[in-house]
C-alpha cells in the first residue's frame, strides 16, 4: 500500500494542494456558495462541516465536477480544473448513496474506473483494494446483496483505485447504523494514512468531523465560519455558531469595554467577569462570554470557588444521569438557564432539583466572542440535544 | 431444537390445534384465483388454437362446400411456403426496419420524457399514448390521406425536387414501414419509459465522476439498465408488426403485400382454411424462432 501512495505522489505536478479561490454557486438567486476560499493541503484529512443546506456538499460537487461554479477557482496543484468534465479530473467521489451500479458485480464495479481508462489488466489492482476495504471474496457479488456498512466499504474501493489526488467523501456514513459508523470512521481514517490521498469529507456530524480530519472547517449560509484543527476549533471557537455548533456551550450576552492589562473585563445581567486578552475575540461592545458546559464545577457556596475562577450563582432546574456524567441545568439569578456536566468520578453527590448551587470555571477556559447587537438574551445549547456532547460520551 | 422438538407435543394436546381443513382450503385459494382466467384461455386460446393446428392439416383439396377432412396433409406446409416465402421475408424486412427507425425515434423520445422533461413529464406521455384513443383503422386510413397523390405533403416534395414530378409516397414500401413505425412506436416508447424513469441519474454522475465520457456512461450504464424494457418495447413492437396486414393493404399494393395480408384473404377470400392455417402456423414458429435467438442474445438474464 506504501507504493500507491508513492505513486500517487508522483502524479503530482508540483504541488498538489487543493485550493479554493473565490468559490461561488448561485442557483437563481439563491447564493449556495458565497466567495470561498481555503486550501487544502496535499495529503490532508480535511472535514467540511457544517448543517444540510450550508453549501458544503455543492462545495464537493464543484470539487468533482458535478456543478460549474457560478464564479471562482478551483485549483489542483497549478491546474484550475473548475471548468473540466468531472471525467477528465484526478478526483473521485463516495457518494451519499453509494451510487454502486446495479448491474454490475462488485468486481466491475470496482473495476470500473480502471476499465474507462483503458487498464486491461485489473484483477490484480481490484483483488488488492477489495482487501484493503477488508471484503476479499465478495468480488462476484452484486450491490444488493451487501449490506449498507460493505456497500460503503465497496464505494470507497471503487473511488480509491484510481489513485485521485483528491478523495471526495459526500457524508459516505449517514446511511449507517452508529456502530458500524463509528467502526468506519477508525477504518477511513486508517486507509487515508495507508494511501496517503487527500480526502476532503463533508458531513454534519460535528463528532465524525472531529474524529476524523486534520483540519476541519465549519461552514454555513455558503461561507466558512471558522477552520482549524479540531482542538482550535473546540476550544476557541471563532463565531457564535461555531461555539453551538460544534459541541454545546453556555454563552452569557454581555457588554465589553476594551481591555485592561491580560484581561477583558465584562459586565453580563449586572455582574463583572474577566477572560484572558488571549481568549478574546473582540473586546469591546456586545459580546458573549463563552464556556463549555463540562468546564463548569458545581459547589455549594461562593465560599468554595478557587481564586482565579469566575462564578455565577444558581437552581438546579434538571438533572440528567447519562452514565458517564450528569448533566444539569442551572437557572441563574437573571432567568436564563446554563447547562453544566460534572463527570462521573465518583467523587462527590449528585445535586436534587431545587438545590442552590454555584457554577465556577477557570477564567482561562472561558472565551469572547462579538455578539450582534440586537441578540439580546443568553444562548444555550438545549441539553436534551439529539447529538451526544463532545467527549462526554465518545 | 429443544424448542423445535417441543412443537409436535404440544401441538398434539394445545388447545388450539393447528385448522388444517382451512389451511387446506389456503392451498387450494390460488388455483380457485386461477380458475377463471385458466378457463378463459382453454376455451379461446387453447380450443382454438389446436382446431386451427387440426385445419393446417385438412386435405387441401376439400372446401366450405364440400367439407374438409384430417388426412393429416403434412404437406400443406412445404406448399404455402413454397408459394408464400417471399412475403415471410417481406413481412420480416419491412418489420426489421421499422424497428429499427422507431428505436432511433423513440429511444430519445422515452429517455427524454424519463430523465429530462420534468413537470412536462406526464403530458408528454399522454402525447405518446395520445394515438391509442382512436381507432388502429382511422389513424392508418389518416396516414393514407396525408400521403396521398394530391394531398399537400406529396405536392411541397414534387415541389422541392425531392420527389419526381409522378413520384408518390403512398403505395410504397416507404408508406407500409411508416405506417408499421407509427402504429407500433408506443409500444416500444411505453416499456422503455418504465425502465429508464428508474434509472437513478445519480449512477451517472458516478459514472462521470469514474473516467466515463457521455458516450461510456450511456453504453455502460444507461443502456444496460434499461435493458429489460428495451427487450420488452422491442418484442411488443416486433411481434405484432410482423403479422400486421392494415398497414400493407391501406399504404402499399398487392408488392408490399405482407404475410398477414395472405393469411387474411386465405381465410376469407380464397376460402383455403387449410393453407390459412398451414400459413398461420409458419408465422407464429417463425416468430419465436426469432424471438429466441433475440432473448438468447440479448441476455435473458434481464428478462426471465
Amino acid at each position: 500500500m506504501r507504493q500507491m501512495g508513492a505513486k500517487a505522489q508522483e502524479r503530482d505536478t508540483p504541488a498538489g494542494d487543493l485550493r479554493l479561490a473565490n468559490l461561488t454557486k448561485r442557483f437563481g438567486i439563491f447564493t449556495a456558495v458565497d466567495d470561498l476560499s481555503l486550501t487544502i493541503p496535499q495529503g490532508s484529512f480535511f472535514a467540511l462541516l457544517g448543517a444540510s443546506g450550508c453549501g458544503k456538499t455543492t462545495t464537493l460537487r464543484m470539487i468533482a465536477g458535478l456543478e460549474e461554479p457560478t464564479s471562482g477557482q478551483v485549483l489542483l496543484g497549478d491546474r484550475d480544473i473548475a471548468r473540466l468534465r468531472p471525467y477528465k479530473r484526478p478526483v473521485n467521489t463516495v457518494f451519499q448513496s453509494y451510487a454502486l451500479f446495479p448491474h454490475l458485480d462488485i468486481h466491475e464495479n470496482v473495476a470500473f474506473g480502471l476499465r474507462r481508462r483503458g487498464i486491461r489488466k485489473v484483477t490484480e489492482q481490484v483483488d488488492r483494494m477489495l482487501a484493503l476495504v477488508q471484503l476479499e471474496g465478495y468480488g462476484r457479488r452484486r450491490p444488493a446483496q451487501l449490506s449498507g456498512g460493505q456497500q460503503q466499504r465497496v464505494a470507497l474501493a471503487r473511488a480509491l483505485i484510481n489513485h485521485p489526488q483528491v478523495l471526495l467523501l459526500d457524508e459516505p456514513l449517514g446511511a449507517l447504523d452508529l456502530k458500524l459508523r463509528r467502526q468506519m470512521q477508525i477504518e477511513l481514517k486508517r486507509i487515508q494514512t495507508e494511501v496517503g490521498i487527500t480526502f476532503v469529507h463533508v458531513t454534519h456530524d460535528q463528532e465524525e468531523a472531529m474524529t476524523m480530519a486534520d483540519t476541519v472547517a465549519v461552514m454555513n449560509a455558503g461561507r466558512i465560519e471558522q477552520l482549524g484543527a479540531p482542538a482550535d476549533l473546540y476550544e476557541y471557537p471563532a463565531t457564535a455558531f461555531v461555539a453551538n455548533f460544534l459541541g454545546q456551550s453556555n454563552l452569557l450576552a454581555g457588554e465589553a469595554a476594551g481591555s485592561a492589562g491580560t484581561d477583558v473585563p465584562v459586565t453580563a445581567h449586572g455582574v463583572r467577569f474577566s477572560v484572558p486578552a488571549d481568549r478574546a475575540r473582540t473586546d469591546r461592545g456586545p459580546v458573549y462570554l463563552g464556556v463549555r458546559p463540562e468546564k463548569l464545577h458545581l459547589v455549594d457556596s461562593v465560599a468554595q470557588v478557587p481564586s482565579g475562577h469566575q462564578h455565577v450563582e444558581g437552581v438546579v432546574t434538571d438533572a440528567s444521569y447519562v452514565g458517564v456524567s450528569t448533566q444539569y441545568l442551572i437557572r441563574t439569578g437573571w432567568g436564563s438557564e446554563i447547562s453544566a456536566f460534572v463527570a462521573n468520578t465518583g467523587a462527590g453527590r449528585q445535586l436534587p432539583v431545587g438545590a442552590p448551587v454555584v457554577a465556577h470555571w477557570d477564567a482561562r477556559h472561558a472565551f469572547l466572542l462579538p455578539r450582534e447587537a440586537g441578540a439580546d438574551s443568553d444562548r444555550t445549547t438545549p441539553l436534551l440535544d439529539e447529538q451526544p456532547p463532545v467527549g462526554a460520551l465518545s | 431444537m429443544t424448542a423445535l422438538a417441543h412443537v409436535p407435543t404440544t401441538s398434539g394436546q394445545s388447545a388450539v390445534p393447528p385448522p388444517a381443513p382451512r389451511r387446506g382450503r389456503r392451498r387450494l385459494l390460488p388455483y380457485l384465483l386461477l380458475l377463471p382466467g385458466a378457463a378463459w384461455l382453454f376455451l379461446f386460446f387453447a380450443l382454438p388454437l389446436l382446431q386451427l393446428a387440426a385445419a393446417s392439416l385438412y386435405d387441401p383439396s376439400g372446401s366450405l362446400s364440400t367439407g374438409y377432412s384430417l388426412t393429416w396433409a403434412f404437406g400443406n406446409y412445404p406448399d404455402a411456403l413454397q408459394a408464400y416465402w417471399p412475403h415471410f421475408v417481406r413481412s420480416f424486412v419491412y418489420s426489421a426496419i421499422a424497428l429499427v427507425i422507431a428505436l432511433l425515434m423513440g429511444y430519445p423520445l422515452a429517455y427524454g420524457i424519463a430523465q429530462k422533461a420534468g413537470r412536462w413529464k406526464n403530458l408528454l406521455l399522454v402525447c405518446v399514448v395520445a394515438p391509442m384513443f382512436t381507432s388502429f383503422l382511422v389513424r392508418t386510413l389518416a396516414w393514407k390521406t396525408i400521403l396521398s397523390d394530391n394531398g399537400w405533403l406529396v405536392g411541397l416534395l414534387r415541389d422541392v425536387h425531392l420527389l419526381g414530378a409522378d413520384g408518390r409516397l403512398l403505395a410504397t414500401p416507404f408508406a407500409v414501414v411508416l405506417g408499421l413505425t407509427y402504429n407500433f412506436l408506443p409500444f416500444l416508447v411505453l416499456p422503455l419509459y418504465a425502465s429508464l424513469e428508474r434509472l437513478d441519474p445519480r449512477l451517472l454522475e458516478a459514472a462521470s465522476d469514474l473516467y466515463a465520457s457521455s458516450w461510456a456512461a450511456f453504453r455502460r450504464v444507461t443502456l444496460p439498465l434499461s435493458m429489460p424494457g428495451l427487450i420488452a418495447g422491442t418484442l411488443l413492437f416486433f411481434i405484432p408488426a410482423t403479422g400486421d396486414y392494415i398497414n400493407a393493404e391501406l399504404l402499399g399494393t398487392p408488392n408490399e403485400y405482407m404475410i398477414g395480408n395472405v393469411i387474411d384473404s386465405a381465410f376469407l377470400v380464397r376460402l383455403d382454411y387449410p393453407q390459412g392455417a398451414a400459413l398461420s402456423f409458419l408465422l407464429m414458429a417463425a416468430i419465436l424462432a426469432v424471438v429466441f435467438l433475440y432473448l438468447r442474445r440479448a441476455g435473458t438474464e434481464e428478462v426471465l
